[in-house]
């Protein structure tokens, strides 16, 4: 808990205001990451159903296992959106507590992918086998990739919170920390949707 | 108590109900997209239809209860590359299907053929 006079506080608020140069600036970043997956998103469309033979979405994907996946992302975007709230509180250790929550969240939903796609790959439905798994591991695996920047990121950051204290500085970070995960969030509302909700209906 | 309300409120804007809001329909939107792909309840068309409107709505829920895009103040530089990411967007996924799909159709199976051996060929 750190407790700082009433006119600095609302000095610190002006200062990082939501729209303010580096929340922009990173708004900015976030919004090409999402062309970028724009286009991975275009590259499944088109070549999802050359299965070259193999196996298809509807043959490979267990619905039940991704909505699993998908509820710890969603609540692991949750925990990050509450370790905000605590942060705006100043209160320290509920950050922590939040920030470690969305950690171990985020850590199972990347080891439930990893697992995922080793399954695939020792089954012998790797990238190699398709255009469509070609396109899937790109997707997803860029996605999974993000996660664990991010997840590095919650890490280093925690260690920073626990060491120091919540400067406006540190603040600003986490705010930037908790746009990146919310917007990893959004993104695999759209592969929960397309890559596996379409596959499974086997459109 | 005014007091402690500006306190729960971080520079975005953002408070606890927000965050509980987005997150019970972003639930409430993924159990109902799952139920109506698993149990295949509707036709393949129509259900692809649903499917993408969901996955909309819950975009559009995020954006306002997790990302908080609605409270920014004039100018709204934020909505606006966001807009533009949209426009980029749109044309990149529907142009690629449109032109992709077009070329699909005006290739026959004996050009394919043909391709395909000429190809070897070389």
């Amino acid at each position: 808990m750190i407790n700082v006079p009433a006119t600095q506080n609302t000095e610190v608020i002006k200062a990082y205001e939501p729209d303010s140069k580096t929340m922009l600036g990173f708004w900015v970043y976030i919004m090409t990451d999402c062309v970028l997956f724009a286009s991975l998103f275009a590259v499944y469309a088109v070549l999802h159903k050359n299965t070259f033979g193999g196996p298809s979405g509807r043959d490979l994907f267990s619905p039940s296992y991704v909505l699993v996946e998908t509820l710890i992302l969603l609540t692991s975007s949750f925990t990050c959106g509450l370790a905000m709230l605590a942060a705006a509180r100043g209160a320290r250790k509920s950050v922590l507590t939040w920030f470690g929550a969305t950690f171990l969240l985020g850590f199972s939903f990347l080891v439930m992918e990893v697992t995922e796609f080793s399954k695939l790959v020792r089954d012998g439905d790797s990238w190699h086998r398709s255009g469509f798994l070609s396109s899937y591991f790109t997707l997803v695996g860029t996605h999974g990739l993000h996660i664990t920047i991010g997840l590095l990121w919650i890490a280093v950051l925690m260690t920073k919170i626990s060491r120091g204290n919540m400067d406006a500085n540190m603040i600003r970070k986490m705010t930037l920390l908790s746009l990146f995960w919310h917007f990893l969030d959004i993104i695999w509302i759209f592969i929960f949707t397309i890559v596996y909700m379409l596959g499974v209906i086997g459109v | 108590m005014i007091r402690k309300n500006t306190q729960d409120r971080t520079r975005s804007g953002a408070t606890l109900r927000s965050y509980v809001t987005g997150f019970a329909l972003s639930i409430y939107f993924t159990l109902t997209a799952y139920l109506l792909a698993v149990r295949h309840a509707l036709f393949n068309r129509t259900l692809v239809l649903v499917l993408a409107g969901l996955a909309l709505v819950q975009f559009v829920v995020q954006l306002l209860f997790f990302l908080h895009l609605g409270t920014e103040t004039k100018p709204r530089w934020k909505l606006m590359v966001f807009l533009f990411m949209i426009m980029v967007v749109m044309v990149l996924v529907f142009g690629s299907l449109w032109i992709m799909s077009n070329l699909n159709y005006r290739m026959t199976p004996d050009q394919i053929n043909s391709y395909m051996n000429s190809q070897s060929a070389l």
